[in-house]
């Protein structure tokens, strides 16, 4: 059987700008699929491809072994888009919208009111569906939002960071909705950037880095392949070169210490991957204490997806963000994603 | 952020309410157009109704440029105008056309805020047999806007003693109507995918306006005009839709024969206006095929 979602080597610039320059990957039917990446890392252009709303310059995208550039309509049918942002009419009420949205599927009329009723009572949107979209509060925009992209029964349902501005009570609740819609056999495929968030929910989980796959797997797979757990040391709040080499140095021969790196995003920390051990800390203070070098902070980790980040780039999100937020010109951006 | 799921713990998702068939829906291209586009012009219909103000202004500033243009010209030499005319009598058919057409011109408009809101997306992510349903529903919805506005002007223009046209007349001016209509709501939806964004929409929209008001017979015949503002004038398809509309004003007997205009270089029949009026709209119509293939594939 083909795959829910099949890209291959998608690749899509804006101008000049790279936004997606190599990204492969296959979610299969029934698997909620986690796509993480810092911002401006080409997870919403990789989206906007998949739900045909982009052309790729090149590569594959297939649904089910249908082309999504060949037959844009008959992909169209098959999913079900929830975008970054939330897109209403203000002036029209929940309901009205989805009745909208239900003649844009062709989904008749008796059959669409039905649907509706059962996601209003499901979403728990009842008492807001004769109120204007226009007054209603993040969340419940969401969820109207996510009950749009659910009415003619995807079979693959695309979502670009929806528990963005969400509480986390919030965010619980449109999670175990997600698993929900798993378990009755949805493909879903969800963006984010929230670690947690894709870690406690995703089956599989692909991290992409200005425009590149760097990993794919399970999330257990992916930090387990890390090895050990995860130590960041810092010797003094910003450490001078030379002395967090000196350090290095001197960790990287104990014995419990698998790998050490001085990390210069980090104001030349030390990351340590460390055996898994209730004494590593010790021995590490021991070590340093007889080398008469001060520790400014020292913590220790299971691997996170973070660190899966971190060693394929270099960078944590947190960094990567950071860095990417001062290099996007917002204004062209906004200009070129309209049509 | 403000978002908060009050009941949290209520939501109880039964997948199986939720996908209780999957089976296709029976699908035929010419149903779901009509649906797809029915619905769309709904949703038009429906933001009118919650704010009507752009209907009640499009029917206001109308009925003022009767009152005030006529009364500006109120002791015009009687005659003035070319077979015993009163000015108000000769402004009727300026004001309904210039109104549908600047009505026509602001067609693309919530489109192009749909466009910026990210509204067009959600269309443009369906299965839509047609994207020309979009097209389709702005141009449905321009057109009944702009007819109950000409009722209007000449339901008050008959109060203010201009006089009635017979059905057959009522009958072509909501021809002429339509087609300028059309054709000028497909000039708007062309530029509202060519431009950026609604303030250079709306600043084009301004430029066009009122030189294409001044530049025709709406306020002033032909004979007032120097020579080149006459050419001008008679390029201007808001002269062709005008002038036919007002003759059938001023003469009860006329036919497709009728002389409406005489242009500099020759006089322009009732039939011959609806042509390059019919011709305006598919050339217009035409023009922004590319674009809207581009923008809407
Ligand atoms: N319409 C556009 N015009 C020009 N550049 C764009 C456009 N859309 C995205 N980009 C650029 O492409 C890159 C990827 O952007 P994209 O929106 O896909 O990132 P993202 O992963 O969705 O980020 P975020 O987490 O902020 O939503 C960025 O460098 C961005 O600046
Ligand atoms: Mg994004």
């Amino acid at each position: 059987m083909a795959a829910a979602v099949l890209i291959q080597n998608l690749c899509k610039s804006y101008g000049t700008v790279p936004a997606v320059k190599d990204v492969s990957f296959q979610v299969n039917q029934g698997e909620i699929f986690g796509l993480l990446g810092p911002n401006g890392a080409g997870k919403t252009t990789t989206i906007r491809c998949l739900c045909t709303l982009a052309k790729p310059d090149s590569g594959t995208i297939e649904l089910g072994g249908v082309s999504v550039v060949d037959q844009p309509r008959e992909a169209r049918k098959r999913l079900g888009y929830v975008a970054q942002e939330v897109a209403l009419d203000k002036i029209l009420t929940g309901r009205e919208l989805l009745e909208l949205q239900a003649a844009l599927y062709h989904i008749p009329k008796v059959e669409a009111r039905q649907r509706i009723e059962v996601l209003l009572e499901v979403l728990d949107l009842q008492s807001y569906a004769d109120k204007k979209t226009g007054t209603y509060s993040g969340g419940l925009k969401r969820r109207i939002d996510l009950a749009a992209g659910l009415l003619h029964q995807p079979e693959v349902l695309v979502l670009d960071e929806p528990t963005v501005g969400l509480d986390i009570e919030s965010r619980v609740v449109v999670w175990d909705f997600l698993r929900q819609l798993r378990s009755s056999g949805t493909t879903i495929v969800i963006t984010s950037h929230y670690l947690e968030e894709i870690d406690a929910l995703a089956d599989r989980v692909g991290i992409i880095d200005r425009g590149l796959v760097i990993a794919e797997g399970t999330p257990s797979a992916l930090k387990n392949r890390l090895g050990g757990d995860r130590i960041t040391l810092r010797i003094r709040e910003f450490t001078p070169v030379a002395e967090a080499e000196r350090a290095r140095h001197l960790l990287s021969q104990l014995s419990c210490v698998q790998e050490a790196k001085v990390n210069d995003n980090q104001a030349n920390a030390l990351n340590l991957v460390v055996t898994p051990d209730r004494d590593v800390l010790m021995t590490i203070q021991q070590s340093l204490q007889t080398a008469e070098l001060p520790i400014f902070g020292i913590s220790q980790s299971r691997p996170s997806l973070d660190d899966v980040y971190l060693a394929a780039t270099g960078k944590t999100l947190l960094d990567a963000e950071l860095s990417a937020a001062s290099s996007r010109d917002l204004k062209a951006e906004k200009k070129q994603s309209m049509r | 952020m403000s978002g908060t799921i009050n009941t949290s713990n209520s939501v109880n998702v039964r997948s199986s309410d939720i996908y209780r068939s999957r089976e296709p829906l029976e699908s035929n291209q010419l149903a779901d157009f009509i649906q797809e586009t029915l619905a769309l012009t709904k949703r038009l219909f429906i933001q009118l109704q919650r704010r009507p103000s752009t209907l009640i202004a499009g029917i206001v500033q109308p009925l003022m440029w009767l009152v005030l243009f006529g009364a500006l010209f109120q002791n015009a030499p009687q005659g003035m105008m070319g077979n015993d005319l009163s000015y108000g009598q000769f402004l009727g058919a300026g004001v309904i056309v210039f109104t549908a057409f600047a009505g026509a011109l602001n067609a693309g408009l919530p489109v192009m805020f749909d466009r910026e809101f990210g509204f067009l997306n959600r269309l443009l992510v369906a299965p839509l047999a047609s994207r020309y349903s979009i097209v389709a529903a702005s141009a449905i919805y321009i057109v009944a806007l702009s007819l109950i506005q000409t009722a209007a002007i000449i339901g008050v223009s008959a109060i203010m003693g201009a006089g009635l046209p017979s059905l057959t007349g009522l009958a072509a001016i909501t021809l002429i109507i339509l087609l300028l209509v059309l054709g000028v709501t497909a000039m708007s939806l062309g530029f509202t995918f060519a431009l950026p964004g609604h303030i250079e929409l709306i600043a084009v929209i301004f430029v066009i306006n009122l030189p294409l008001l001044f530049a025709s017979t709406a306020l002033a015949p032909l004979t007032f005009m120097p020579q080149w503002l006459q050419i001008v004038a008679c390029l201007n398809p808001l002269t062709y839709a005008i002038e036919p509309i007002r003759y059938l004003y001023t003469h009860p007997q006329w036919n497709l024969t009728s002389v409406v205009l005489q242009a500099p270089w020759g006089s322009i029949s009732f039939g011959s206006s609806l042509l390059i009026l019919v011709s305006f709209m598919l050339l217009t119509l035409t023009a922004i095929q590319p674009l809207l293939k581009r923008r809407l594939a």
